[in-house]
């Protein structure tokens, strides 16, 4: 970086100049400062995709002669033909980001500052520590908790790692938080887990119907389906408690009370039901337990669900005339729907809502579930997840554990039970159950349901150490921090929300100090004496473990090799052979994974959420996105073109309490309170407020969520909670992102405490400074 | 209206802000953003709508005519640049005179900045960043014949009236098919100039 004399503007035509004294990208332009340095002339651009979201667009890293990523370029990949968001545009900027922990960090203790270390050094008290909780306590004391945006590769290495190497029961990952309501009833149904069709269906689709999902801000480049779709003359329902943007040009927009979904859709098979626009023929050829269903849904008319829902009776009428009616409908849901003590249960609701139409398994005519991580989809079906093993096997049916401890080498009295789930993990911290933990590439401290339950159980810890190439507020509560490579410095594959797998590319090699997180796993494994069990060089030789392990399962990625993913640019499991050309699209045959091949259609019935409403609490808090941020934000809030678009959260309150805009709120909920600004807009329900999540306390939406949990999914009901507003004094500030020792902070938080408003939310001011 | 040319359809656009962030990648200006993003019904919608330069054809880019340095050019299709920086005096009389309220000023530096349709990717045959990194197709490059062919029935127009004086612009709009008004009002009429009533 260039130093100037102090009192010396910068050009604005080189912001690699920052203000003196500053680190700070809004003033450098938003852009990292050695960006317009790159030689552009020898670049290369190396295709690979998007770390973000479960959509997975295709995209190029610009490469310099150095061998340094310095930008990214549009790819006319299959998934998103060109088109990205704000995330995906500025994801390269993580790369080679000042910011970047390139030493392990140390300490013996939580009081203590964090000192740099060796890799030995870090790894040899990592394992010491292991041994010694585990020799104390047993070796279920000490657990591990992965990740979805890690590629599948690594995800099966985490789920080996806990089970050979670790030889405990704990193993869960953040995918937990993520999309595990639908994975349930997407088994409990169809026997298989994972969306029934491809993207590309929307665009075949007559109707096409979004439940609990914000497409435009938490999936943008999903939008342009949803358009080619209606430029044919589809019509698009959604339901969600916000008027979104994509809510807000479609054809019917249902503004449902949070925690109603099931109520609503039972309500709509019912008019189904009643008007004879069901499906009798695929039901009784394709369906089981269709007499149960429509004797529960008898119970729901559309005046008692209207009722329940907050909606008026009509919109349920017209929802069923609308889906039903169309030639083909497809239904979509996401996180809104599924974030619930019955979201497995919700989605259910919509199963039935496609089985009882005989939308299944057609062109046009289906039903999908957005994961809302990178590999969300991926991420569960290796092993990462407390009750799987490779190749979605159960951990508790016998011949599955018989197959995965042959291919492991292992004896079947060695392989560990089911373990618990991530919440349930922090909650035996906090009985001192789990005494030692390994957090890889995740962020509780942010992304967990009520952050003074989190924050007991993490420092109940004797041990605790994290990985992660960002020093997240998780971390910085650690005793070892592993510095690991970001996705553009390692390949790797990665499930989107179709199953489509698709491979990253590495682009450029790590900065000295940072390994992948391959090799630390290994390195570890090697130390605690699975060496042998773990000799994998790259990622490349997991997959090929990987391959073997998953061979003959309903999740089969036998077929699939990395030069085929760099020829077709994807390929949607199962491929059981290298000469299959994978399954886009599910059922085909009309034939489910069940044994019996039919759809096991499941009974639900409506209850209201675990936080009780009262006159105390009379108003329903609803957290999600904001489209410039990524879950715990770890990866997004040190990003200058993203801070700068939304520097902070806010409280998205109704006209008719009165406030104004960027008025201090205060959010009151049974677990705490916290004032964000009003963003006063008519586009939310009168009885809730939305509070985005990617934000550490004390601007956490999670600081107020609940740690409810849904019984079979156990996924947390981040999506409603009973809260109070009243006006308060002052804003409660965004804090300075934690840094690594020898680091300052950015000082862009600043722009919270002058500009109180979020210039970008949706009723925002525009962007653009008018000059 | 240009041959290939952008179309804004406001009714789309979700305020993601990709053709923001995709507008700071571009080499012309190198890490500053040239497009407004707007919020024209705050607090009781949330549509938003981005504008590029609209690059103006009659009377020929009013930014243009009003430089006294003559620093911003128009090129032979119609593309009207940002200004060159050798030339450019930082007057901001083009701010002042453009009806859409596209130029960026940089008083310290002295230099205007406005979206020139990524000319260093457009002269090869590439869609501007924008357009190409839009989501949902809110931001669209190509000719009218093409985009009618991905949109049937699509409405656009490419002048607008501000009080008595109508803009064509090398920039189209979409517009509601049933509300096609020709040309679309631009902004609101004149009241005074300097105290003078001139209704």
């Amino acid at each position: 970086m260039t130093q100037q004399q102090a009192g010396q503007h910068p050009l604005p035509l080189d912001p690699s100049i920052a203000p003196p004294g500053t680190r700070n990208f809004r003033d450098a332009g938003g852009i990292p400062a050695d960006r317009w340095h790159a030689d552009q002339n020898g670049e290369t651009l190396v295709p690979t995709h998007c770390c973000f979201c479960g959509v997975q667009c295709g995209m190029y890293l610009r490469v310099d002669k150095g061998g340094k990523v310095f930008g990214v370029e549009p790819r006319n990949h299959d998934i998103n033909r060109m088109r990205l968001c704000p995330k995906g545009i500025n994801a390269y900027q993580q790369v080679n980001h000042p910011d970047r922990l390139t030493s392990p960090l140390m300490r013996s203790n939580r009081d203590e500052p964090f000192r740099e270390a060796s890799w030995e050094e870090a790894l040899d008290f990592t394992v010491a520590e292991i041994r010694r909780i585990q020799g104390e306590y047993g070796n279920d004391a000490f657990g591990l908790l992965g990740g979805a945006s890690l590629y599948t590769e690594k995800t099966y290495l985490v789920g080996k790692f806990a089970r050979v190497a670790l030889k405990s029961r704990h193993v869960d990952y953040n995918g937990r938080l993520c999309m595990v309501s639908a994975a349930g009833a997407n088994k409990l149904s169809f026997g298989i887990d994972r969306a029934g069709n491809p993207f590309s269906d929307i665009l075949l689709t007559d109707c096409l119907l979004i439940a609990g999902s914000n497409v435009g801000e938490c999936f943008p480049v999903m939008t342009q389906y949803l358009w080619g779709a209606r430029d044919r003359g589809a019509t698009l329902i959604v339901v969600d408690p916000r008027e979104t943007a994509i809510a807000r040009t479609a054809d019917l927009h249902v503004a449902l009370k949070p925690g109603t979904d099931s109520a609503f859709f039972n309500a709509v098979l019912h008019v189904i039901v009643a008007e004879g626009l069901t499906d009798e023929t695929y039901l009784a050829a394709h369906t089981t337990g269709w007499d149960e269903v429509k004797r529960t849904v008898e119970a729901y008319p559309p005046s008692r669900s209207a009722l329940i829902c907050g909606v008026p009776e009509e919109q349920i009428v017209q929802t069923a005339r609308m889906f039903a009616g169309a030639g083909k409908a497809m239904a979509w849901h996401a996180r809104g729907v599924e974030h619930h003590s019955q979201g497995v249960e919700n989605c259910l609701t919509i199963i039935n809502l496609c089985a009882a139409t005989g939308n299944i398994g057609k062109p046009g005519a289906g039903y999908g579930t957005i994961t809302g991580q990178g590999n969300g989809q991926g991420g569960r079906e290796h092993g990462q997840k407390s009750d799987l093993l490779p190749g979605g096997r159960s951990i508790t049916n016998p011949e599955h554990r018989r197959q995965i401890c042959e291919i492991w080498g292992i004896e079947e009295s060695e392989l560990p039970p089911a373990g618990t789930s991530m919440m349930e993990m922090v909650w035996q911290m906090q009985r001192e159950e789990i005494r030692g933990l390994i957090g890889i590439c995740n962020n509780p401290f942010v992304s967990l349901p009520n952050y003074a339950t989190v924050k007991n159980g993490y420092d109940t810890l004797q041990f605790h150490a994290q990985f992660d190439f960002f020093l997240s507020e998780t971390a910085a509560n650690a005793h070892v921090v592993f510095p690991v490579t970001v996705w553009a410095e390692d390949e790797g594959v990665m499930a989107n929300a179709e199953a489509r797998v698709v491979k990253h590319n590495k682009a450029q090699e790590p900065p000295a100090g940072v390994r992948t997180d391959t090799w630390v796993i290994c390195e570890l494994a090697k130390r605690l004496g699975a060496g042998d069990k773990f000799a994998f060089p790259d990622s490349r030789s997991v997959f090929e473990e990987l391959r073997i392990a998953s061979a003959g399962t309903v999740n089969d990625y036998y077929g699939i090799t990395y030069e085929r993913l760099e020829e077709t640019g994807g390929i949607a499991w199962p491929c059981p052979s290298t000469d299959h050309p994978g399954t886009p699209r599910l059922f085909e045959d009309g034939r489910t994974y069940h044994p019996d091949g039919l759809i096991h259609m499941q009974v639900v019935e409506w209850h209201p959420p675990m936080d009780p409403y009262s006159e105390e609490y009379p108003l329903s808090l609803t957290t999600g996105r904001t489209v410039a941020h990524f879950l715990s934000g770890n990866q997004t809030r040190r990003l200058g073109a993203l801070v700068e678009q939304t520097p902070r959260p806010w409280v998205e309150v109704h006209p008719s309490h009165g406030f104004r805009n960027g008025d201090p709120v205060r959010v009151v909920t049974r677990r705490g309170s916290e004032v964000f600004p009003a963003l006063v807009t008519e586009a939310i329900r009168p009885d809730t407020v939305f509070v985005p999540y990617h934000w550490p306390v004390p601007t956490a939406a999670n600081a107020l969520t609940i740690d409810a949990l849904d019984p079979r999914s156990k996924i947390p009901e981040y999506k409603v909670c009973a809260a109070r507003i009243e006006a308060a004094e002052r804003i409660d500030e965004v804090p300075e992102a934690p840094t690594a020792p020898g680091h300052v902070a950015y000082p862009e938080t600043q722009v919270s405490r002058t500009d109180p408003l979020p210039p970008t939310a949706p009723q925002g001011r525009g962007t653009a400074e008018r000059s | 209206m240009m041959g290939r040319t952008i179309f804004i359809d406001p009714g789309r656009c979700i305020g993601c802000q990709a053709c923001v962030s995709a507008c700071r990648e571009c080499d012309s200006h190198r890490g500053k953003s040239m497009i407004h993003l707007d919020y024209p019904d705050e607090g009781h919608s949330v549509a938003s709508l981005p504008t590029v330069c609209m690059h103006c054809e009659d009377p020929v880019a009013p930014c243009a005519e009003v430089c006294p340095a003559d620093a911003i050019l128009v090129t032979a299709d119609g593309v009207v640049q940002q200004a060159d920086t050798t030339r450019c005096i930082g007057c901001a009389n083009c701010v002042n005179a453009c009806p859409f309220g596209v130029p960026k000023i940089d008083l310290q530096a002295k230099l205007q900045m406005k979206c020139n349709l990524c000319y260093d990717r457009t002269a090869y045959g590439l869609a501007p960043m924008c357009a190409t990194v839009c989501p949902t197709g809110a931001l669209f490059y190509g000719t009218l014949d093409e985009l009618r062919a991905e949109r049937p029935g699509v409405q656009v127009a490419d002048s607008f009236t501000f009080g008595t004086t109508t803009v064509s612009t090398g920039v189209a709009m979409v517009v509601p098919a049933d509300k096609v008004q020709w040309p679309v009002p631009g902004g609101l009429p004149v009241v005074e100039i300097n105290g003078v009533d001139v209704r």
